[in-house]
């Protein structure tokens, strides 16, 4: 893992080679980059495949279109598809494309691991998605594994397990690889408060990933020596506990849901004070906001677990430090708002898509606080409400940020400007259809409909029609997404250095497309 | 150039670091195990399988009041066959009362189980004081062997007057790692294997 560092008697005579070979060696930070992107669209259309094949068997009661066992492996696998193929490897594309042309760098620290990191991941895809067709099929026990169940299942079950293990490892390597550069590659004069937000956001997700990746893998691992090795950590009969293995999860599993929430708050912090031609409102505070809601995340997990006989002293103290995390949140949403305030607005693609996630970012995030309730909690646990939430929270605030991101800085990786009028099709279709599919499910789930069940009963059957219609919808419209990046890598207008005037950071120093090679020689920061 | 290769020590040395830290994450994820069983040892929940005479609580008799105990008995993937003696009696909160389960391993082999108690309802089980149960060990049987096997209790007077009815229930699980033989486990959880 050699540390790339500029070599002024290296970077002339060096040659790249071509086809699959320069893809699979690659060291480029660009060039990696670009690959987690592509991988985790394939992975993001993959994951959406299993939704719509679930809303179609919930487009009406009783059963139609799958079998329940099969239904239950959907759910679970578009959860683990989504979270761990789809949104973060996108932001770890994002990080490898853009920390080392806002902070200055020539590349990332270890260039060698970075392609580690990324090739670990297409593997670990393919043990994934193939689980589907090993005797049993692939795991079945949702996407948190909960044991017993997850101890019980067949080898898709260890496929899953083993997965995970692979992707946590790409996971801690890119993480280690970015707080690295972060910390020590920045340009002379970039001091730690004058980085963009986009480094803060990412610097402090990176480390949440190494506190907890590695405690998923040991949870993982130990339903893995529980299945075979005769070890009873979740099982009752031998000493265990399942509940254990619910606190260990989500140990992991509420940092997680903030690691894939905050690159998305820094790519709107870099995208808000650009179209509204200001500078951002409270810096400083944002950073605080941001390390607070990391901090904050070690000790909120048990409201995922409400339900499991917790004593009230518990759920009280889990309930006020949940709340807690609101208000750095709603520091954040308001700085964002002041931002805009009397700016010199224009509603471009990026900023649509960013003035789309404050919006429905902020009535997912009311959802959670209503979750956060401990009584309330009680009621909607494992119903569709929950479902509503998290949805709210990732598709409208995690995907959003990302398509906001990539229209914003597609002209700086293609060097040409994305369509316009894609870029709004795909803003309004996305942004309607997201809430037809997702809003219903809000009701259904105060009438007390369950998740992860194939049927239902005959009252719930109208908005269960209406959000998959919605569905299909939202799912057709990210093909303008598509359709958009194709047209823009292939040609359009030519872009500038800086093709939005607003804009600020080194990253628009530089020409569009961005050199092969950028910052060789460290600019300096004023 | 020496800027560059300080720059690349000072990389290598905060790789080791933070690689390090994960290490000792993965580490932390297993010691949450010990600490978990702790917290429930001070907090005193969840002790399913250990005597609950602990703390102090009126032994006397409340002849006034009856309350009707069911036994129920059930096995998880157990060549056992697992039945209580009596399947439902009538007590007096404070009274001492002992039942017996009969159990019988017909598997040609030894086969060590543990049983897990629950209660309907869920309230009453804090409540039930068992004094000695088949519970509290692992139990292992002989091919063939056949055992009857008591627990001892006492309902404690402060059970809620709604509750009339309280029903123990017991579950054998076989204890994987602790089975006597060389041979290859049977296949696991056989109704939740399926072909798609």
């Amino acid at each position: 893992m050699a540390a790339v560092i500029p070599d002024p008697l290296d970077h002339h005579h060096h040659h790249t080679p071509s086809g699959l070979m320069r893809w699979l060696t690659t060291t480029n930070h660009k060039d990696i980059g670009t690959m987690y992107l592509i991988f985790s669209f394939v992975m993001f259309l993959s994951g959406g495949v299993m939704a719509l094949t679930i809303r179609a068997e919930l487009f009406q009661p009783g059963l139609q279109v799958v079998q329940p066992e099969f239904f239950n492996q959907l759910t679970t696998m578009h959860g683990l598809v989504m979270v761990f193929g789809a949104i973060m490897p996108a932001f770890v594309g994002f990080a490898n494309w853009q920390i080392p042309l806002m902070i200055g760098a020539s590349d990332m620290a270890f260039a060698r691991m970075n392609n580690w990191s990324f090739w670990l991941l297409p593997p670990a895809a393919i043990l994934l998605l193939g689980s589907f067709f090993v005797p049993g099929g692939a795991t079945a026990a949702g996407w948190t594994l909960y044991a017993p169940l997850s101890v019980q299942m067949g080898m898709g079950m260890d496929f899953a397990i083993f997965a995970i293990h692979i992707m946590g490892l790409s996971s801690i390597m890119g993480a280690i690889n970015i707080v690295v550069t972060i910390l020590n590659m920045r340009a002379p004069g970039m001091t730690m408060m004058k980085m963009p937000l986009f480094c803060w956001t990412w610097l402090i997700t990176a480390y949440l990933l190494i506190a907890v990746m590695p405690v998923l893998a040991g949870a993982v691992t130990m339903i893995l020596t529980d299945r075979h090795f005769g070890t009873s950590f979740f099982n009752a009969a031998g000493g265990g506990d399942p509940v254990m293995y619910q606190h260990i999860f989500w140990f992991f599993g509420h940092p997680e849901v903030y690691i894939m929430i905050l690159p998305a708050f820094g790519i709107v912090s870099q995208i808000i004070p650009a179209f509204a031609r200001k500078p951002l409102f409270g810096y400083a505070s944002m950073v605080y906001a941001t390390a607070s809601i990391a901090i904050l995340s070690f000790v909120v997990w048990a409201h995922h677990m409400f339900t499991t006989g917790m004593p009230a002293t518990g759920q009280l103290f889990f309930m006020y430090a949940t709340m807690l995390i609101a208000v750095p949140t709603g520091v954040k949403v308001f700085n964002w708002v002041a931002t805009m305030w009397r700016g010199s607005l224009s509603f471009e693609p990026p900023m649509l898509w960013a003035t789309g996630f404050i919006f429905v970012f902020t009535m997912g995030g009311f959802t959670g606080l209503i979750c956060a309730i401990a009584p309330i909690d009680i009621q909607v646990q494992d119903t569709y409400y929950v479902v509503a939430h998290f949805h709210y929270v990732l598709v409208a605030g995690s995907l959003f940020a990302l398509f906001a991101g990539a229209y914003y800085w597609l002209p700086k990786w293609t060097g040409h400007m994305p369509s316009e009028r894609l870029g709004k099709l795909h803003f309004w279709c996305s942004l309607v259809f997201f809430n037809v599919t997702f809003f219903p499910m809000h009701f259904l789930g105060l009438a007390g409909m369950p998740r992860r069940i194939p049927d239902y009963a005959l009252q719930f059957a109208d908005f269960n029609a209406l959000a998959s219609v919605g569905a299909f919808g939202f799912g057709l419209s990210q093909l303008i997404f598509l359709a958009a990046v194709v047209k823009c890598v292939r040609g359009g207008k030519p872009a500038p250095a800086k093709p939005w005037d607003g804009a600020e950071g080194l990253e628009w120093t530089v020409p569009s497309p961005a050199p092969y090679h950028t910052f060789e020689d460290a600019p300096l920061v004023k | 150039m020496s800027r560059a290769i300080r720059l690349e020590r000072q990389n290598r040395r905060l790789l080791w670091r933070l690689g390090v830290a994960a290490v000792a994450m993965f580490g932390f994820g297993f010691l949450l195990v010990p600490f978990y069983e702790k917290i429930c040892e001070v907090t005193g929940i969840n002790q399913l399988l250990r005597p609950e005479h602990a703390g102090v609580f009126n032994t006397q008799v409340d002849a006034s009041r009856t309350v009707i105990v069911q036994f129920d008995a059930n096995t998880h993937d157990l060549p056992w066959r697992f039945e209580p003696q009596t399947r439902s009696m009538r007590v007096h909160p404070g009274e001492l009362v002992q039942v017996a389960y009969e159990v019988s391993n017909v598997r040609g082999e030894p086969v060590t189980g543990q049983a897990v108690p629950s209660y309907g309802p869920q309230l009453a089980g804090q409540f039930f004081r068992k004094m000695e149960c088949f519970c509290f060990q692992q139990q292992t049987l002989d091919a063939g062997e056949r055992r009857l096997m008591p627990v001892v209790f006492v309902v404690d007077p402060a059970l809620p007057a709604e509750v009339h009815t309280v029903t123990l229930s017991y579950t054998f699980f076989e204890v994987e790692g602790r089975r006597q033989t060389s041979e290859a486990p049977p296949p696991k959880a056989g109704p939740r294997q399926r072909t798609s």
